[in-house]
C-alpha cells in the first residue's frame, strides 16, 4: 500500500520506499547518475552513530550520504 | 588508424589502451595483471591527478605476432560528466581527440554484481564511438549469487565485444588479451540516440570540430565554460562557444534528461541479458560483518584498535630491520673508510653519500608497514565505512567524511593525502582538508621521532603489553591529529563557502584485499620514496657534506691544518683529536649558520648543531637523521662508526655538562617536528591544488608559528 510523499531523510530503519522525485537540482545529477532512478525502491539500511550520514539500499548497491542530500529526495514509502 | 579502428600490428607506436570504469569495479586489478611491474605513476600534464600507465605486450596466441600496449588506468567514475576533478580526467581523455592520453582502444570495466549502474558510463564511452571492450569483472560472485548473464545477447545489444573475468583470480586474463590484439572495430549504433535532444546543436558542434560521435559533440557542449582547455584550435573553441549560446539549450536539463533515457534504455537491455534479475548481489555477509563495524560503539572501538595496532606495529616489528640497516650501513661506511685512501674522496663518500643513502634507506620498513595498512584498509572497503562514521564528527571541525582518508594518509605522505582531497567536493571542506593535512604526522618524520623517541624515552613497558617508546609514539600522532582538527574548526570560522558541501559515496562490500594490488601499491611508494625523495636528501647530504668539513676565513684553515698534522703524527691522543673536529665543525660554514641561528632557538632549548638540522629540514623535514649523521660523523673521530643514536646520546652540554638531548629538549625538538611546515613538496602541490600562492603562503606562515611557540612552552615548563 502506498502512502504519501516524504523525505527519505524522514524514514526509518529498515522501511522501504520508492523514489519519485528531487527538489534539490544540485544533487540530482549525482543521485541519477548512481541509479537513484525514479520509480527504483531503497531501503534504509542504516543511520551512522550521530543521525547522519545514512546509508541506502539502491539499485544493488549500498549508497552513504547526508540527511541533508536524502532529504531532496522525495519517495512514497512501502507498508 | 584512419578507418578509426584499432588493427592488431607491428607499428612501432604502442597501442594506448584506456581503462575506464566506476570506482571498485576492479580497474585496478585488471591493471596489475595486464601490466605487472611495467608500471609508473606520473602526473596528467598540467595537473595533478596522478596518471598510472603501464606497458605490456601480448603475442597473439595463433599467429605468435606481438602487440606493444601502453594501458592508462583512468580515475575511477560513475558518469561521463565530471562532478570533482579527479573525474574530469576521463571526461577529457576521452571526449577530446586532441588529448595527449587519447586512447586508440578503451576496456570498459564493469562491475558483474551491478551491471546497471556500471553499464551507465560503460554505455556513455560506447556512444563516443571509441573501439571498446566491455569487460565483465567478478563473474565469480555473479556465478555464486546464481544470476546468469547471456554474454553474447549483451554484446549484440550494445554493439561491443563482451568479456567475462575475475580479475582477483586471474581468470579470462588471458582470453582478454586475445580480444585486446585482434581487432576491436568502433561501435556501429549508439546505446541511446542523442541527436534528436538537441539536433542542430549536436550535428553544428560535431562538423564544426569534426568529431567523431554526435554524442561526444553533446558532451563537449556541456563543458561551455571549460572549452579552453580542450585541444582544438582557437578559432574553432570561439565558435564552437558562439554555436553553443547561440541554440540557447538549457544543458543541465538536458544532461539530466539524457541520464533518465540511458537509464531506460539499459533496464530494456538487461531485462533480456539477465536472468534472476532481483537485487544481484546479496548483502548479507556485508552487513552482519557492518552490524560490529558501524556500531554507535564498537564501530569506534574498533576504529581505534586498528590505528593503534597500525602504530605499534609500526614501532616494533620494523625496529628489527631498521637496527639491521642502520648496523649494515655503519659496518660499510668502516669498510669504505679502510679500502679507500684516507682524504677528500673518502670523507665524501663515507660522511656524504653513504650517510645520506643509509639515511633514507632506513626509512623503507616503517613506509612499507604503514603503506601496508593502509592499502589494506582502502582495498577491503573498511576505509568507506571510517569516513561514513566519521563524516558528523568531522563536519563540526569543517572537515567531510572524505576527509578522513586524506588525513589518514597524510600519516604516510602530505602529497598523496592532498592529492586524495579531489574527492571532496565541497571546496571549502576540501581547502580546510588540505590546509590542516600536513599536521598529521607523516613517515617522514617517522625517523626523527624514531631517534628521539629512542633518545629521551625509556625502554620498558606500560600495564606489560605495551611499549613506552610506542606509546610515546602514538601519543605524537595523537598531538598532530589534535592540531589538524584544532585547526580545522579554526578556519571553519574564516574560510568562506563557495557552494552547499555534500557527501555522497558508494560503501562498497566487503572483500578480502588482494594482495598483489597491495604489494604493487607499496613498491610504487618506496620508489618514489627512494628515487624522488632520495634525490633530494643525497644531494643535501652532500652540501652539507660540504658546508660541514669546510669553513671561511683562516680561522678554519689553520684548524685543518693542525689536525692534519696531529692525524699523521703517530702519538695523538684521541681526545684532543676529538676536540679540534668539534671546533672545526663549529667554524664550519654550516657551524657558522648554526651559531648565527642560535639566539632565535635558544628558548626552544636547540643549540647551534640542531639550528643546522633546521635549516636543511626546511626543503625536507626527513633529512633530519641524515643531518644529524653527517655533522656527528663530521664531528667525531673516525676510528668509531657508532650509530647516530649513540653519538647524540653521548652529547652533552658543554655548560652544564649534563645530556644534550634530555626529555625538555628532546621533546621540544618533536613538537617543533610535529607542526611545522618543512616539506617544499607539500608546498608546491597546495599551490598547484589551490591555484596560486595564497594558501600554502598562510599555510607555511600558520605552521612555523605553531611550531615555533608550541616547542617554547614545551622547552619552557619542562626544563
Amino acid at each position: 500500500m502506498l502512502c504519501e510523499t516524504k523525505r527519505l531523510s524522514s524514514l526509518h530503519q529498515g522501511d522501504s520506499a520508492i523514489i519519485e522525485s528531487f527538489s534539490d537540482d544540485r544533487v540530482k545529477q549525482q543521485l541519477l547518475e548512481m541509479g537513484c532512478l525514479p520509480g527504483e525502491k531503497v531501503t534504509i539500511d542504516r543511520f551512522a552513530p550521530l543521525g547522519c550520514p545514512m546509508a541506502i539500499q539502491v539499485n544493488g548497491y549500498t549508497l552513504g550520504l547526508r540527511t541533508e542530500e536524502a532529504a531532496s529526495i522525495l519517495v512514497k514509502p512501502l507498508q | 588508424m584512419k578507418d578509426g579502428s584499432q588493427s592488431a600490428g607491428t607499428s612501432d607506436r604502442a597501442l594506448r589502451v584506456a581503462l575506464a570504469g566506476n570506482p571498485n569495479s576492479g580497474k585496478s586489478s585488471v591493471f596489475n595483471s595486464l601490466t605487472g611491474l611495467h608500471q609508473k605513476v606520473a602526473n596528467f600534464p598540467g595537473v595533478t591527478v596522478e596518471k598510472k600507465t603501464g606497458q605490456c605486450t601480448i603475442y597473439n596466441s595463433s599467429t605468435g605476432v606481438p602487440t606493444r600496449f601502453e594501458v592508462i588506468d583512468l580515475p575511477g567514475t560513475y558518469s561521463l560528466y565530471p562532478k570533482s576533478p579527479d573525474e574530469r580526467i576521463p571526461f577529457e581523455v576521452l571526449c577530446d581527440p586532441h588529448n595527449p592520453s587519447h586512447p586508440d582502444l578503451v576496456l570498459l570495466i564493469a562491475d558483474g554484481t551491478n551491471l546497471k549502474r556500471s553499464l551507465f558510463l560503460a554505455s556513455q564511452v560506447v556512444d563516443l564511438k571509441l573501439p571498446c571492450v566491455l569487460v565483465l569483472n567478478m563473474m565469480d560472485l555473479v556465478l555464486a549469487s546464481g544470476t546468469q548473464i547471456d554474454v553474447r545477447d549483451l554484446e549484440r545489444r550494445i554493439g561491443v565485444r563482451v568479456v567475462p573475468i575475475n580479475a582477483r583470480k586471474e581468470e579470462g586474463i588471458e582470453e582478454l588479451k586475445q580480444v585486446m590484439v585482434g581487432a576491436t572495430p568502433v561501435p556501429e549504433k549508439d546505446v541511446l540516440e542523442t541527436t534528436e535532444l538537441a539536433p542542430k546543436l549536436i550535428r553544428g558542434l560535431r562538423d564544426l570540430l569534426k568529431l567523431r560521435s554526435d554524442y561526444s559533440a553533446m558532451q563537449i557542449a556541456q563543458h561551455r565554460d571549460s572549452l579552453g582547455q580542450f585541444g582544438f584550435e582557437k578559432q574553432l573553441i570561439e565558435e564552437a562557444g558562439q554555436l553553443i549560446d547561440s541554440t540557447g539549450f538549457n544543458l543541465e536539463k538536458l544532461k539530466s534528461y539524457e541520464t533518465l533515457e540511458r537509464y531506460k534504455v539499459i533496464q530494456e537491455i538487461l531485462r533480456h541479458v539477465v536472468t534472476d534479475p532481483k537485487t544481484p548481489r546479496a548483502p548479507g555477509i556485508s552487513q552482519r560483518i557492518d552490524r560490529l563495524l558501524m556500531h554507535r560503539v564498537w564501530g569506534y572501538v574498533f576504529f581505534l584498535f586498528i590505528l593503534f595496532l597500525m602504530f605499534q606495529a609500526i614501532f616494533s616489528i620494523a625496529e628489527w630491520p631498521m637496527n639491521f640497516i642502520d648496523e649494515t650501513f655503519a659496518g660499510l661506511s668502516e669498510l669504505v673508510r679502510e679500502a679507500l685512501p684516507a682524504g677528500m674522496l673518502n670523507d665524501l663518500v663515507v660522511d656524504g653519500i653513504l650517510a645520506g643513502i643509509g639515511g633514507i634507506i632506513i626509512f623503507i620498513p616503517q613506509i612499507a608497514l604503514l603503506f601496508t595498512f593502509i592499502a589494506i584498509l582502502e582495498d577491503s572497503g573498511y576505509m568507506a565505512r571510517v569516513s561514513f562514521l566519521m563524516d558528523k564528527l568531522m563536519r563540526k571541525f569543517g572537515l567531510n567524511g572524505r576527509s578522513v582518508i586524506p588525513l589518514i594518509s597524510g600519516a604516510a605522505c602530505a602529497v598523496p593525502a592532498i592529492l586524495s582531497t579531489r574527492t571532496i567536493g565541497s571546496w571549502k571542506e576540501r581547502l580546510i582538508t588540505i590546509f590542516v593535512t600536513p599536521l598529521m604526522s607523516c613517515s617522514a618524520r617517522l625517523p626523527v621521532y624514531t631517534l628521539l623517541v629512542g633518545l629521551v624515552v625509556p625502554q620498558g613497558s606500560f600495564a606489560g603489553i605495551m611499549s613506552l617508546q610506542g606509546l610515546a609514539m602514538m601519543a605524537l600522532y595523537l598531538i598532530g591529529f589534535l592540531a589538524a582538527i584544532g585547526s580545522a574548526a579554526l578556519m571553519k570560522y574564516i574560510v568562506k563557502a563557495r557552494e552547499r558541501a555534500y557527501f555522497i559515496m558508494e560503501i562498497p562490500v566487503y572483500r578480502t584485499p588482494r594482495w598483489s594490488n597491495i604489494l604493487y601499491s607499496i613498491l610504487e611508494k618506496i620508489r618514489i620514496f627512494l628515487f624522488d625523495a632520495g634525490k633530494v636528501i643525497i644531494a643535501i647530504s652532500i652540501v652539507l657534506w660540504f658546508l660541514s668539513s669546510r669553513g671561511p676565513g683562516s680561522t678554519f684553515s689553520r684548524l685543518e691544518e693542525q689536525h692534519d698534522f696531529l692525524e699523521a703524527s703517530a702519538n695523538t691522543s684521541h681526545d684532543s683529536l676529538a676536540k679540534l673536529q668539534s671546533e672545526m665543525l663549529a667554524t664550519s660554514y654550516a657551524g657558522r649558520i648554526g651559531h648565527w641561528l642560535e639566539p632565535a632557538i635558544a628558548p626552544l632549548g636547540f643549540d647551534w648543531k640542531i639550528g643546522i638540522a633546521l635549516v636543511t629540514s626546511f626543503a625536507a623535514r626527513e633529512v633530519f637523521v641524515g643531518t644529524m649523521t653527517t655533522i656527528y660523523s663530521v664531528g667525531q673521530s673516525d676510528e668509531d662508526a657508532l650509530t647516530v643514536r649513540e653519538k647524540m646520546r653521548s652529547e652533552t652540554d658543554p655548560i652544564s655538562g649534563k645530556p644534550r638531548y634530555d626529555s625538555a629538549t628532546g621533546w621540544s625538538l618533536m613538537i617543533f617536528y610535529a607542526f611545522a611546515m618543512q616539506c617544499m613538496s607539500t608546498l608546491a602541490v597546495v599551490r598547484r591544488e589551490t591555484g596560486g600562492w595564497k594558501w600554502p603562503t598562510l599555510q607555511f606562515l600558520y605552521l612555523s608559528a605553531l611550531a615555533y611557540f608550541s616547542s617554547l612552552i614545551v622547552y619552557q615548563v619542562l626544563s
